[in-house]
């Protein structure tokens, strides 16, 4: 326990200092004569080499071990975390309100994720959903916007997908290989599949690839054609449960008004715990 | 946690190879494998086992979605993530997966991805690095949960693999994080302010990283998360305190966050987080406190005359609360407050006068056998204030300093006792009453031990000199007589 002075904490809570610089403790009487007056004192010992400095240390200083090692075990999930556990609420199931998708669910996570893996960024002409906004935007621009093929015939209007990247390109494949060798993406980057020669929104089902609403098989070298890629399908997405007897590819709505949106927070309750994980146990 | 493994941590620490990774796992009954709450971790599977269920999780049936579980489950196993990511096409079928737009598989897949992101094998990370750019595309999504798997495991293989980074930096990971920065979602930031963390760990970071980092919006936004983090989001500030730290330690940057007012911020911050001690304090506090008090003390330690602008008292009330509030259980947090103590008192007079107005010059002085580091620390202070002149001698030699100062004359410690030394220069120098009560107290006998000690012993024969205690006084010059008038 440290002797600190009665009423310190009260000093956190007054206003902040006057301006001026606190003066130093009292003037003190006139010192006794000291043995040697500072005039005959010779020149500062050489041995004693102490000069006030302030420290700069770098990353690896030892000063910085223990507390390093402190933050390594937090990490590990060895300390007791800070933050609470993040808790998914279990509400009674529900499905989802997007007419024609028959999915299910018992906590709202799981209803966000489904809802904006499939649902969210979805485009309106074709039903590809996106992974984001973003590449749902250029989706649109490049495959339905027939005013964007006529400027491309005369300017780079094929944006890098890349954020923060301003470049553009005069075609796709431009694009791809300025994707590859620039930014180090795959040469089979799943959400750079240039615009089909057959054209129509229809031709994105497929039926041939899937005669039954049961996702396809995936062989080890064709795994790129994937058959739940999401460029690829269009309402037959809706095989979330493979369910033999219905076959939702069959009835594609219309025209879907995607009016309707969950808040982008949800408060949570009580339910199954996430967490952060130390070290397992072999038993 | 026992001894052996601190000093085998410390030992990594100090060959720059402790490698932090955070995973982030379910809490479901049927996992966990017991009622007692016994965690076990799978035994490795055969690789026919492994292969068995790549190919259930490649089938399309209703049994997919449970051999991904258990592929999950299994993954667990360090053996059993090496034999899983040299099967062929193993990680094409998760990224498949991944990318889907199944809800569940994707999310599974994910949980898969970041078991493998967890392993201590590099091996097994880099196998991942196909994984990267598509990581990066879901932080633009919008599900808190699915994007904060994404962070972590993006963290843990930012820190596991050079190559890794090599590729996300022209991925373009800073521009991403930075739009992510402005997510609502606690827990989203928390998850990307591990990813930067780890990113500005890394030994490239000084000239790749931390360039990008300051010309992107991330740094007023993380200044702004660390002091708000008592408000909402203590685990997210941790973070982001960790990040200031690295960037500020790498000395490459701080001009930039000084002109981003980080000073008078984190200064403000601390303050607050002493009102917040011992009462409300939550668990963890100073994990928070520590990388606070090491930016404080770099930035002060900056060219720039930059210390006038936190002339506040209050600092110095904060300093000791904390240290008085972490003593017992942190005990590292007394040395980062040391070192920040220098810094404030190395220069300018302020705090050096306040030290003492506010008495706090017995705190400070019951630090001084916390540790050898302690040690020297309390000792720099004490010469920065002795060194002031001869009303702060006055003041520490009635303290008294002295009778705890004797005994440090005595300790094993060279670094230690040389520091002690130099502080009895300056007492001595500036108060010769000091001298005097020293020679009183038989201090000049703990001198006398050091003579043969090759660091010390200039500087105790000096002193010896000027206590009027030379070594073999008898054989004495003339200018010498008027001192045996004196003891």
């Amino acid at each position: 326990m440290l002797p600190l002075p009665p009423g310190l904490r009260r000093r956190l809570g007054e206003g902040p200092p006057p301006p001026t610089p606190a003066p130093p403790p009292f003037a003190p009487p006139a010192p006794a004569p000291p043995l040697f007056a500072p005039s005959l004192l010779p020149p500062l010992p050489p041995p004693f080499t102490f000069a006030p400095r302030r420290l700069r240390l770098g990353p690896h200083h030892p000063l910085f071990e223990d507390g390093d090692v402190h933050r390594h075990l937090y990490l590990q999930g060895v300390l007791t975390s800070l933050a609470e556990v993040a808790e998914r609420p279990k509400v009674s199931e529900f499905s989802c309100h997007i007419s024609g998708c028959c999915q299910v669910f018992d906590t709202l996570e799981g209803y966000e994720h489904h809802y904006n893996t499939l649902h969210r960024n979805v485009c309106s002409f074709c039903k590809r959903s996106f992974p984001s906004g973003h590449l749902l935007d250029i989706h649109i621009l490049e495959w339905h916007d027939s005013l964007f093929q006529i400027m491309a015939e005369k300017q780079n209007m094929y944006k890098c997908l890349v954020e923060g990247c301003a470049e553009k390109f005069k075609s796709s494949k431009d694009r791809k290989d300025h994707l590859v060798t620039v930014h180090l993406y795959p040469a089979d980057f799943r959400f750079d599949r240039p615009k089909k020669v057959k054209s129509g929104p229809k031709h994105v089902s497929s039926p041939t690839k899937q005669g039954s609403s049961m996702p396809m098989d995936v062989s080890v070298e064709m795994s790129e054609q994937f058959q739940v890629d999401p460029m690829e399908i269009g309402p037959s997405e809706h095989t979330e449960i493979p369910r033999p007897a219905a076959s939702p590819s069959s009835s594609v709505p219309e025209k879907r008004l995607y009016k309707s949106r969950i808040p982008s927070t949800i408060c949570f309750g009580q339910g199954a715990t996430r967490g952060f994980k130390g070290p397992r146990k072999k038993v | 946690m026992g001894t052996d493994s601190i000093t085998a941590l410390r030992k990594a620490r100090r060959q720059e190879q402790l490698v932090s990774k955070r995973l982030l796992r379910e809490d479901t009954a049927a996992e966990e494998g017991g009622q007692d709450g016994a965690e076990i971790v799978p035994d490795p599977l055969s690789e026919d086992e492994v292969l068995e269920l790549l190919r259930g999780v490649q089938r399309a049936s209703e049994d997919r979605k449970r051999s991904l579980s258990r592929l999950r489950w299994a993954l667990q196993n360090k053996e059993t993530q090496q034999k899983f990511v040299r099967l062929d096409g193993s990680i094409r079928t998760l990224i498949g997966l991944f990318t889907s737009s199944l809800a569940d598989m994707q999310m599974e897949a994910a949980r898969c991805l970041h078991e493998l992101s967890h392993s201590s094998d590099p091996a097994v990370a880099e196998a991942c690095l196909p994984v990267t750019s598509y990581l990066l595309t879901y932080l633009s999504g919008h599900s808190v949960e699915f994007t904060e798997l994404c962070l972590y495991t993006l963290g843990n293989l930012v820190v596991e693999s050079e190559a890794v980074r090599k590729q996300l930096l022209p991925q373009g990971i800073i521009p991403v994080l930075a739009s992510c920065i402005q997510s609502p979602h606690e827990a989203v930031l928390e998850g990307l302010g591990y990813v930067l963390s780890q990113l500005l760990q890394a030994k490239e970071a000084p000239t790749e990283i931390i360039p990008l980092v300051l010309d992107s919006v991330l740094p007023q936004h993380m200044l702004r998360l660390v002091c708000s983090g008592l408000k909402a989001g203590i685990g997210a500030a941790v973070e982001f305190a960790w990040c200031l730290h690295y960037i500020v330690c790498s000395h490459t940057a701080n001009a930039a966050l000084l002109s981003l007012g980080a000073l008078p911020a984190l200064t403000s911050l601390l303050l607050d987080l002493a009102s917040e001690i011992p009462q409300d304090a939550p668990e963890g506090l100073e994990l928070l406190v520590c990388p606070v008090l090491r930016c404080l003390s770099n930035l002060l330690a900056e060219e720039t005359d930059c210390e006038v602008q936190i002339q506040d008292e209050r600092l110095l009330v904060a300093l000791f609360l904390i240290l008085q509030c972490f003593l017992q259980q942190h005990p590292f947090i007394v040395q980062e407050c040391l070192w920040l103590l220098n810094n404030l008192t190395a220069d300018k007079p302020f705090f050096c006068s306040t030290l003492l107005g506010l008495d706090l010059l017995p705190a400070l002085l019951q630090l001084l056998p916390c540790s050898q580091m302690a040690s020297v620390l309390v000792l720099t202070v004490l010469c920065n204030i002795a060194e002031k002149g001869p009303a702060y001698c006055q003041q520490l030699h009635q303290q008294p300093a002295l009778p705890l100062l004797l005994p440090t004359l005595t300790l094993p410690n060279p670094e230690v006792v040389g520091q002690c030394l130099e502080l009895l220069h300056l007492l001595f120098l500036h108060w010769p009453e000091a001298a005097a009560d020293f020679v009183r107290q038989g201090g000049h006998r703990a001198l006398e031990q050091h003579q043969s000690t090759p660091e010390l012993q200039e500087r105790a024969r000096a002193l010896l000199d000027m206590v009027g205690q030379p070594l073999g006084a008898s054989t004495f010059s003339p200018c010498h007589a008027t001192l045996s008038a004196f003891s």
